[in-house]
Formats: structure tokens, C-alpha cells, sequence
């Protein structure tokens, strides 16, 4: 039964070529817009480590004396997004949390070892060792450097994949050294293909949804160095910035990125007492003259706090989700034109004893079947609107733009539940039609 | 013009006069916001820095390794940029406009100020800064070579005279003349003497309503020979000549010291392309969205209004055999669009003034000028009307026979 109104819903649509393909258009062009916005949407507020991301937390401490009353973690508040120097320290020495890191960027010369290659640029971090188990870093050769490492303020990298393909032509370089600022770091491990969207631990870097580091070197390292960050340093509050490395140091201006690993919520509430117990030792010290908030945020809460789904990502979404309603108004009204301009084929097949149910589903076919090719048609054009954005916007967010088997399974589920909804109402009109009226001469 | 048989045939018909009056409602609503975004959004990416752009390039410059003598290196840099033949000056600085990254400080009217008066952007430039930048000074005078001193990238002294854009004068000292009162920057005890006011001068941020987006004009330029590891050199060319200038600069660059990388070359007007790369992007693809969405509902229209002429082919048929026109007829089906049309329009102009309430709220945009609505309306209408042109020509070609037809 069901080829057979397949076979006849294939052969009226068929009939009038202009108005199917008018219904197939308009479905397509609907879908291939709202799953352009929708997948660019997605990408932008996809949780980027969904195996970690409720285990995985930043602390923030109110440093400037702003934050009058607490808030929960998921209402916006004043407190500064990264930590002092001296907080990072203190927060890593006391070691609380099972894995823990402060963090920041640097923009360093690096000078291959051969000569003849010119120097380059590479965008590096400065993490502890626990930076990779924490965040779940596949490594392609090699492993993190040992704790010792980062006590040691040896001279170690991690590189990445690319950076290793680039130097090293893509073979195992643990051991093999580089030249970053005039000092030799030696290759400890290399990372295999890695790239969270967003760059949540670091939101201040203007590269948040492009590509991640090159290199990560020991922050101990760094810090003996004298490695200028090259993220955000922010000393709006009284910061009382002096001159010189030192005086960043002792300032109380933010600069340093602080992830801990905590496994379960009993460990998280023990956290933040010791954060609050934190504080209240530092105002007792003398450092500050009130008592500093604090909070603590795991990824999804931070990513919505850090309103890391821009304005025009939210509008792009709407103004395209309206667009598919009016191509699901227009695909309805030519649906209605086109069942209706048949109402004389149906009332015979209503006398010849076809049931209500019979023609209700013929429609329904008809209209799914114009749904199917309208998602194959509206697939085709989402590939171009994608590939369109992809041009068009800065690198920041065409990363993103990329289509995937859920997003390919959303677009034709979606063009045809769009196909059957717009179907409804002409299949209700088919339905009522009265075999009689139409068998009369017109 | 009888109204009365056009309104009972579309009393018949609900559903589908129904259905095309609210995709023009809704098409209207979202052609409105959208040409105010587009609008909005190009004239920002045009909004003029206060630098005479054209003929200047940055190049950004990082030293290799960890040299103690930034200072002559910058020196060196420097001397050798400005005795370049296609040179007409040049300087090194922090930051730039449209360079998307920079400092901010507050800057207040008296020193024990916590909030400041205004935020405003802080730029480094010795004395060939405002010649190198072109930005046109309106009070006051340049910074004279005395004046600008040695600073290193850590350092946090404060300079000996600052020249601040007329905006952030008008806003701190409201009218009256900024040469020679002391502007304080937060956290800083000591003030420091306005030698200068420029006519404008923008922030290096350019994002809609992104950081700087409330301070846009606010900058103060601080003179200082700037030496670091990681800095912008600002360079004038000759105009014509800015392509081989910048060739001729990298290379007398690189022949001065190897140890360095030239982290990015461009000419300011691929800085401004780059900066305003995602508004310019929204705009265009918002624009295609209205296109595409006026095709929509002028195809729907077309096909909705040929089925009505095919359904009422005996009719139209009786009437042309009773003596009306093809000009009467085609003028039947415009009318039946037009009142379809006013009434979806109508609509259309209350759903697209909810739409951009709502999205002020929701995205904090401005509020559209009553001017889009009006002009929208209009062009919706006439674009159903010519719509239902071609399927009312069909129907005035319908023969008068067919009255005389049975079925």
C-alpha cells in the first residue's frame, strides 16, 4: 500500500514540475540557511571537553576591593577574570586540589636549529606538568615533563604536532632541542591533533576559537626567565604597578590563569571553603583592606559567564530560524494550491472508496517526500553557506564553521518535520473534501 | 472599483490571503532589522581613525633571543626607516588604531580620583608621531624633541607632557580649553601637563559594542622613544610609493640585524579591512538573508495567486463574456494583492518594531528609526504587486468562450 501512494505521490508532483520544485525550494533554501546559523551556533556553545567539563574549575578573587555581595556561579558579577601573581602562587603551593595549574601566554622567537630556516614567531603556554592530564592532551611522542621538572625550572617544551612536522619533518623529536628567546629548551613529548572550541582556559587570548599553542614550556621556567605574557594583563583596580618584572610580580594586577581538577562536589565545596579561607588570610595579613569574594566556576559556568557566544551568532540564529518559518508558510500555501487545484482527482477517488485515512495519507507521503529532497537540496546549500562564512569571517570564528554527522542528521529531520507541518493544514482541507460537490460539472 | 466581490472570493480563500499577508509581515519585520544592522554596521567600518591613512604601514617587529640593547637597536631601527627616499617619517609605538590590542588607563580630573572620569587609550609616539599619523592638531602644540623620553616595555613612569583627542577634552573639561590643565591617570600620583589636543584620535578597538565601544574617541598619546622586545613601527610613505617602500623597509631591516621577525606587514587599509573583516561579513550575509527572503515570498505569491486565477477560470471567463476588460480583470487580481498586501504590511511594521524591541533588550542594539519601516513597507507592497502581475496577465488572457463552456 505504501509504494503504491509513493507511486502516485512520485507522479503528481511530477505533474506540475514548477510548482513541486517552487515547494522543494523554498524548504531547501529554509533549511539551508537556519542549519548554516544553527551549526556556526552550535560550535560556538558546544561544551569543548564534555568528559571534564563539570570537573574542571577556575577560582576568581575580588583583588580590587569591586565586589560588594556574593553571587551564584552562574549570575555575571565583577570579580576579576584572571589571578594575581602572588594568589597563584599561594593557590599552588597550598595545593588543595587534586590536579591543579596557573597558566599564561607568551608570544616568543623561535630559531630553528638549522641556521639557514629563518626565525619565527610561535604563540606559547606556561603551564604546570598537570596542564595535559587535566585537560585531556593526546600526546603523539613522549609524555609531560615530570613534577620534578617544574621545580627544577628546567628547559623542557611539549610541541605540537604541527610545530613537530614543521621542524622535524613529522618525526619522533623527543630530545632534540630548539632555540626559544636565546635559550635551549630540549623536547620532551609531542602533542597529537588537539584543539578545544573555545580555548576555554584562556579566554583573555585573542585567539580563543583559533588555533591553540605551539608550544608549552614549565611556568617556573617562564617566570625565571622573565617571559612577558602576552594575553591580557589587566590592572584596573588599585594595582599598585611599579616598574620592571618585579614590580608585575608584586603588583595586584591580573594576568595568570588558574584551572583546578576537582574530582567530585564534595571535593569542589571543600575548595571553596579553602578559597574563602584564602581570602580572609589575606585581608588578615594586611594585603587588603576588606574581605575579597571569591568564586569558583567550572567550564560551562565560565563559558556562559565569559559570554563566549557573541550577539551576532544569537542573531544570526534568529533571523534565520524566522526565515524558515516564512519558507514553511510558503511552502504551505503552495502545498494548498497544489492539493486543492486536485480536489476533482480526489473526490473520485473518494467515490471510488477510497477512505478519508487513504487520501490524509497520500498527502502526508507527498509532502514528506517533498521534505526529503528539500533536505538534500537545503544539505547542498548549507555546505555553501557554510563554506561562505568560512570566507567571510575573521579566522576567529571560521574555525568553527563545520558540518558533522549530527548536524546532517538535525537538517533532514528538520526539513522534514517542516515538509509535514506545512502539509497539515492542505492534507485537512483534502480530507473535507466532499465527493459530491466535485463530481457535479463545474 | 467594486470591493465587495474581491473581499467575498478572499472570504473562500482565508487560508491563503492569510498566509501570504503574514510572510509579508514577517518578511517585512526581518528586511527592516536587517537593513538597519547592515547599515549600522558599514557605517561603523567607515567611521574615519583621525589618521590620514592612506600611504601608512606598520610593520610589527619582534626581537629574536634576549637583547639588553633594545634601546639602540630601536635607535638604529629607527634612523635607518627615516632615511629611507620613499620615507616621509616614521615611529615606533605600543599600539595603533584598528590594531584590535592596546592599553587603557583611566583618566581623571584630580589624582586621588578611584573611578576615573573617562577611559581612555594610552599611545606611545615621539615627536614625528603626529606628522607620521596625520592626525591634525586643533589646540596646542606637538611634542617637542625634549620631551620625549626613554621608556622600556616594564616601565611604569609617567611621561613629561601628554596630548589627549578633542572628545576626551570635551569630556573632562567640558568646553574649556585642555592646553595647559594637568590630567591625572588613575593610580598614578603625579599629574601630567595637556601640551596638545588633536582633533580625533579612536581607540584600537573597533568591535561593536566590544571593549572600547563606550570610549571610542578617548585617546591620549604619552611621548616616549618606546623600546621593547615586541613593538609596532608606524611608517609614512610617499604617496604612490608606500608598495616598494615597504619592500625597501623590510629588507633595510633585516640587513641591519637578522636576529628578528617581522611578525606582520600592512598597510592600514588592511588593517581596517581585517578589523571590521566580521561586521563587513554579518553585513553581507544579512543581505543575502533579505534577498533570498524577498525571492521567497515573491515566488509564493506567484504561485498562490496563479492557483487562484486557475481555480476562478469560469468566472474570469463570465465576466470577459459580460463585457469587462483585460484591463479590468488584471486590475481585479492587483486590488485583491493590494488589500492581501496592506493588510500583511500593516502587520509587518508592528511585528518589526516588537522584533527590534525585543532585540534591544535581548542584544543591546539601537532602536530602528521609524524611517525603515515606512520605506520597507512601501517596497514589500510594490514587490507584490509586481508579483501578482504576470499570474493577473494570465488571467486577462483567459478567453470570454469559456463562459459558454459547460465544466
Amino acid at each position: 500500500m505504501f509504494y503504491y501512494h509513493f507511486g502516485l505521490a512520485v507522479r503528481s508532483l511530477k505533474r506540475n514540475v514548477l510548482l513541486t520544485s517552487l515547494m522543494v525550494a523554498a524548504i531547501g533554501v529554509g533549511i539551508g540557511a537556519s542549519m548554516t546559523t544553527l551549526t556556526l551556533f552550535r560550535a560556538m556553545s558546544a561544551d569543548p571537553i564534555p568528559d571534564k567539563s563539570s570537573r574542571l574549575f577556575t577560582p576568581q578573587i575580588d583583588v580590587w576591593g569591586k565586589v560588594k555581595s556574593q553571587t551564584a556561579p552562574d549570575e555575571p558579577d565583577k570579580l576579576p577574570t584572571q589571578l594575581t601573581y602572588t594568589d597563584a602562587v599561594g593557590l599552588m603551593d597550598a595545593h588543595p586540589a587534586f590536579r591543579q595549574t596557573a597558566m599564561y601566554a607568551i608570544d616568543l622567537g623561535l630559531a630553528p636549529s638549522n641556521p639557514r630556516l629563518q626565525s619565527f614567531q610561535v604563540h606559547a603556554r606556561a603551564v604546570y606538568r598537570d596542564f595535559f592530564a587535566m585537560f585531556d592532551v593526546p600526546f603523539q611522542y613522549g609524555v609531560a615533563w615530570p613534577a620534578g621538572d617544574d621545580s627544577a625550572h628546567s628547559q623542557v617544551v611539549v610541541i605540537t604536532r604541527a610545530l613537530n612536522d614543521r621542524l622535524f619533518a613529522g618525526t619522533n623529536s623527543v630530545g632534540q632541542t630548539l632555540r626559544l628567546k636565546n635559550q635551549s629548551y630540549r623536547v620532551v613529548g609531542v602533542l597529537d591533533r588537539w584543539q578545544p572550541l573555545p580555548r576555554f582556559y584562556d579566554l583573555e587570548d585573542k585567539h580563543q576559537f583559533g588555533k591553540t599553542e605551539d608550544v608549552f614550556l614549565p611556568l617556573t621556567r617562564a617566570l625565571e626567565s622573565h617571559l612577558d605574557s602576552a594575553g591580557g594583563i589587566n590592572c584596573s583596580g588599585n594595582s599598585n604597578l611599579q616598574s620592571g618584572w618585579d614590580g608585575l610580580l608584586r603588583s595586584e594586577c591580573v594576568w595568570l590563569q588558574f584551572w583546578v581538577e576537582l574530582d567530585n562536589s564534595a571535593d569542589a565545596l571543600r575548595y571553596r571553603q579553602f578559597l574563602a579561607n584564602y581570602a580572609a588570610e589575606q585581608q588578615r595579613s594586611g594585603r587588603f583592606r576588606w574581605l575579597p569574594l571569591t568564586q569558583l566556576r567550572d567550564v560551562r559556568q565560565w563559558l556562559a559567564y565569559s559570554h563566549v557566544v557573541t550577539n551576532e551568532a544569537r542573531l544570526l540564529v534568529v533571523v534565520s530560524f524566522s526565515f524558515l518559518l516564512v519558507c514553511l508558510l510558503n511552502a504551505m500555501g503552495l502545498m494548498l494550491a497544489k492539493i486543492m487545484g486536485r480536489a476533482r482527482d480526489i473526490g473520485v477517488r473518494r467515490a471510488l472508496g477510497a477512505s478519508r485515512r487513504t487520501i490524509v495519507a497520500q498527502c502526508l507521503i507527498e509532502a514528506a517526500v517533498v521534505g526529503i529532497v528539500g533536505a538534500f537540496l537545503g544539505l547542498a546549500l548549507t555546505l555553501v553557506g557554510l563554506w561562505g562564512l568560512r570566507s567571510l569571517l575573521s579566522e576567529r570564528v571560521a574555525g568553527l564553521a563545520h558540518l558533522d554527522m549530527t548536524d546532517i542528521t538535525a537538517a533532514v529531520v528538520l526539513a522534514l518535520a517542516a515538509a509535514v507541518i506545512a502539509g497539515l493544514y492542505p492534507t485537512w482541507r483534502a480530507s473535507r473534501v466532499q465527493p459530491a460537490w466535485q463530481l457535479k460539472a463545474q | 472599483m467594486e470591493l465587495r466581490p474581491i473581499l467575498s472570493a478572499m472570504r473562500r480563500n482565508k487560508v491563503g490571503a492569510i498566509l501570504i499577508a503574514v510572510q509579508m509581515a514577517i518578511t517585512l519585520a526581518i528586511l527592516c532589522n536587517s537593513l538597519f544592522i547592515v547599515q549600522q554596521r558599514l557605517a561603523s567600518s567607515h567611521r574615519p581613525s583621525g589618521m590620514k591613512e592612506a600611504d601608512v604601514f606598520v610593520i610589527t617587529n619582534q626581537w629574536v633571543g634576549n637583547p639588553t640593547d633594545l634601546a639602540a637597536r630601536q635607535q638604529t631601527d629607527m634612523d635607518a626607516l627615516r632615511s629611507l627616499p620613499g620615507v616621509l617619517g616614521a615611529y615606533t609605538t605600543n599600539s595603533f588604531p584598528l590594531s584590535n590590542g592596546g592599553q587603557t588607563e583611566g583618566c581623571s580630573l584630580r589624582p586621588e580620583q578611584a573611578t576615573p572620569t573617562a577611559r581612555c587609550a594610552a599611545y606611545i609616539a615621539d615627536e614625528q608621531g603626529l606628522s607620521t599619523m596625520g592626525v591634525k592638531l586643533v589646540a596646542g602644540r606637538n611634542f617637542t624633541p625634549a620631551e620625549v623620553t626613554q621608556k622600556a616595555e616594564g616601565d611604569q613612569k609617567l611621561p613629561v607632557a601628554v596630548i589627549i583627542t578633542k572628545e576626551l577634552a570635551d569630556t573632562l573639561y567640558k568646553g574649556q580649553p585642555a592646553v595647559g590643565k594637568t590630567l591625572y591617570i588613575t593610580y598614578h600620583g603625579s599629574g601630567i601637563p595637556i601640551v596638545g589636543v588633536v582633533e580625533r584620535l579612536q581607540v584600537p578597538w573597533v568591535g561593536a559594542g566590544g571593549w572600547g565601544s563606550t570610549f571610542f574617541g578617548n585617546s591620549v598619546i604619552a611621548p616616549f622613544r618606546y623600546a621593547a622586545q615586541y613593538s609596532h613601527y608606524v611608517v609614512r610613505a610617499k604617496p604612490g610609493l608606500i608598495g616598494a617602500t615597504m619592500e625597501a623597509a623590510r629588507e633595510k631591516l633585516f640587513d641591519i640585524n637578522r636576529g628578528r621577525v617581522v611578525v606582520k606587514m600592512q598597510t592600514m587599509a588592511e588593517a581596517r579591512t581585517e578589523a571590521y573583516r566580521d561586521d563587513r561579513g554579518l553585513a553581507l550575509v544579512l543581505c543575502v538573508v533579505c534577498v533570498v527572503l524577498l525571492a521567497v515570498t515573491a515566488f509564493g505569491i506567484v504561485g498562490l495567486t496563479s492557483y487562484w486565477v486557475a481555480q476562478r477560470r469560469r468566472q474570469i471567463g463570465i465576466r470577459r463574456a459580460l463585457g469587462a476588460t483585460q484591463a479590468a480583470i488584471v486590475r481585479y487580481f492587483q486590488t485583491e494583492n493590494f488589500i492581501i498586501a496592506a493588510a500583511g504590511v500593516t502587520l509587518g511594521v508592528t511585528l518589526a518594531i516588537g522584533l527590534n524591541l525585543w532585540m534591544v533588550n535581548t542584544f543591546e542594539m539601537e532602536r530602528l528609526h521609524l524611517g525603515y519601516p515606512i520605506v520597507g513597507a512601501i517596497f514589500v507592497l510594490i514587490l507584490g504587486q509586481a508579483a501578482a502581475f504576470w499570474p493577473a496577465l494570465r488571467a486577462a488572457s483567459i478567453s470570454p468562450a469559456l463562459a459558454t463552456r459547460a465544466a
